[in-house]
């Protein structure tokens, strides 16, 4: 395939950078859940979890 | 009551899902069932990564706008909070237009940048601009001034983009996306539809990022007050007159 | 209205012409930044040439920028802006009085600044109703936009890294369009610096427009 270099970093770090802010967002929701006492844990659009 | 330690949801599992599967589609279809382009032989697979993101930085950012306004408008803490999480969302895609873009231009054209190029130099300032609109976000203080600072960012970035895109027009005639081929619409059956693949999987993350951010915003807030009403207790157990809220 | 704003304008020129800031501190370092600029590229006389207009509005906006900060730590020290309200003085007047002081300081130093790109970099004017218009114009917008964006960061501790994260962005299109604008007045490039004017022009109106809505908003909440 030409240009693989190009498609690989270009591709691969959209990936990877998609990627690492999925895990950083959960990991935030979740430190935060932890530390909200559990009666102020919901936002308004709540659906079941 | 039940406890929920994440900010996740049915919803957010399933679009997550989604995402997945779709990434994976895509990436098979994107590599290898588009066809080469004439000119630019593989290179054109990035415009998989590229437009989606493209076109979803104008869909955050222009939600921000919307949120600021109806924040200045109307006070609502709802649209403050989609606003600021649209645009950290927002920010990202367009980090990575940015970045896709250079990357693909410079096997394509042979240069990662164009300043003669309208929508690279646009994408560019809306790019600062937002950044701009997180840093004032992360400025401390009351909630309510932060979100009116924020807002009229957001408003401000909104009303100066039109300009800023005529005064980059006019700037230089000759831009690189103009003489692309693929902006006459005359692609590919396959790479039209893996190109529409593309933006439903970049569409389901965005919308899966926005909810996500936005309960963390939401979380965040709560954080606030909660502290805040732990403070007015102790302080109103010592028996103080009632302190100024800060 | 009126009389608002020009007492508003009056006292912050006052405050200014007091202190003698713009004279002594402002001014040096916009002329010593067009020194340092001949120092980076005067080894390539064509190169000055052609980019003395780029140069020229760098200059001016880094002036701007400390222009801006002046003006609202004038606000900020001492409460100075609730004094504002309640003196019943309305916001968009505060607004346009502080716009208008930081336009005549900046157009002050920018005919200055003219005389130094005559002298250091051997510029010529070729069209001076285009130069001083788009003085004039360009300055509306950097003033408009620098006071509404200097009120948004008042009173926070960061402010100053802040503010040219935000204003420098929004002030590209004046860049873009003053350079254009100054290349044609200096006739160094084949241009219709006229036409930029008008670009210039609805900068400065919708930065003025904004302005004068937000401020009001910005007094009262932050």
């Amino acid at each position: 395939m030409t240009h693989l270099g190009y498609l690989l970093v270009g591709w691969g770090t959209t990936l990877a950078v998609g990627g690492l802010y999925a895990a950083a967002l959960l990991r935030r929701g979740r430190r935060l859940s932890a530390r909200v006492p559990v009666e102020r844990r919901r936002w308004m659009t709540a659906d079941e979890s | 009551m039940q406890e929920i330690n994440h900010t996740g949801s049915r919803t957010t599992r399933l679009l997550g899902a989604a995402v997945i599967l779709g990434l994976v589609v895509l990436f098979f279809l994107g590599w290898f069932v588009a066809p080469e382009d004439d000119e630019q032989q593989d290179a054109v697979r990035m415009i998989f990564v590229h437009v989606p993101s493209a076109i979803f930085t104008y869909v955050a950012f222009m939600t921000t706008a919307i949120g600021s306004a109806m924040w200045l408008l109307r006070r609502s803490v709802w649209w403050d909070t989609l606003a600021a999480a649209a645009a950290e969302v927002g920010v990202l895609f367009c980090g990575l237009t940015l970045f896709t873009g250079a990357i693909w231009g410079r096997p394509t054209w042979n240069t990662y940048w164009d300043w003669g190029d309208v929508r690279l130099v646009t994408t560019l300032i809306l790019f600062l601009m937002m950044i701009g609109y997180l840093s004032v976000r992360s400025l401390g203080g009351p909630e309510t001034a932060t979100a009116t600072r924020a807002a009229i960012v957001g408003v401000l970035a909104a009303g100066i983009m039109p300009i800023v895109n005529r005064s980059v027009e006019w700037w230089e005639n000759n831009t690189l996306h103009q003489k692309s081929s693929l902006t006459d619409g005359n692609l590919e059956d396959m790479t039209l539809f893996t190109l529409v693949v593309g933006l439903v999987v970049w569409g389901l993350f965005f919308w899966w990022a926005v909810l996500h951010r936005f309960r963390i915003a939401w979380l965040e807030r709560e954080l606030r007050s909660t502290d805040l009403d732990r403070a007015l207790e102790e302080r109103r157990a010592e028996g103080e007159p009632e302190g100024e809220k800060v | 209205m009126l009389a608002d704003i020009r007492l508003v304008a009056a006292k912050d020129l006052r405050i200014e012409w007091r202190s003698r800031v713009t004279l002594s501190q402002v001014l040096p370092f916009a002329l010593l930044v067009l020194v340092l600029f001949g120092f980076a590229l005067d080894a390539n006389r064509a190169v000055l040439d052609a980019a003395t207009s780029g140069l020229y509005w760098i200059t001016v906006l880094f002036v701007g920028l400390m222009s801006v900060q002046r003006a609202t730590a004038i606000e900020t020290t001492d409460g100075a802006r609730r004094a504002l309200l309640l003196a019943g003085i309305e916001p968009a007047a505060v607004f346009l009085g502080k716009a208008l002081a930081v336009m005549v300081q900046l157009l002050f130093v920018e005919l200055v600044l003219v005389g130094g790109v005559i002298v250091l970099f051997d510029a010529s004017v070729e069209s001076l109703p285009l130069l001083v218009s788009t003085c004039v114009v360009a300055t509306v917008g950097i003033a408009a936009s620098g006071t509404l964006l200097g009120a948004l960061v008042a009173g926070v501790r960061a402010r100053e890294t802040v503010l040219p994260i935000l204003l420098l962005p929004v002030l590209a299109p004046v860049l873009i369009g003053a350079t254009r604008a100054f290349d044609d007045a200096l006739g160094t490039v084949a241009v219709d610096g006229w036409a930029w004017l008008g670009l210039l022009a609805g900068f400065g109106a919708i930065n003025t427009v904004l302005g004068a809505l937000a401020y009001g908003v910005l007094l009262e909440e932050t």
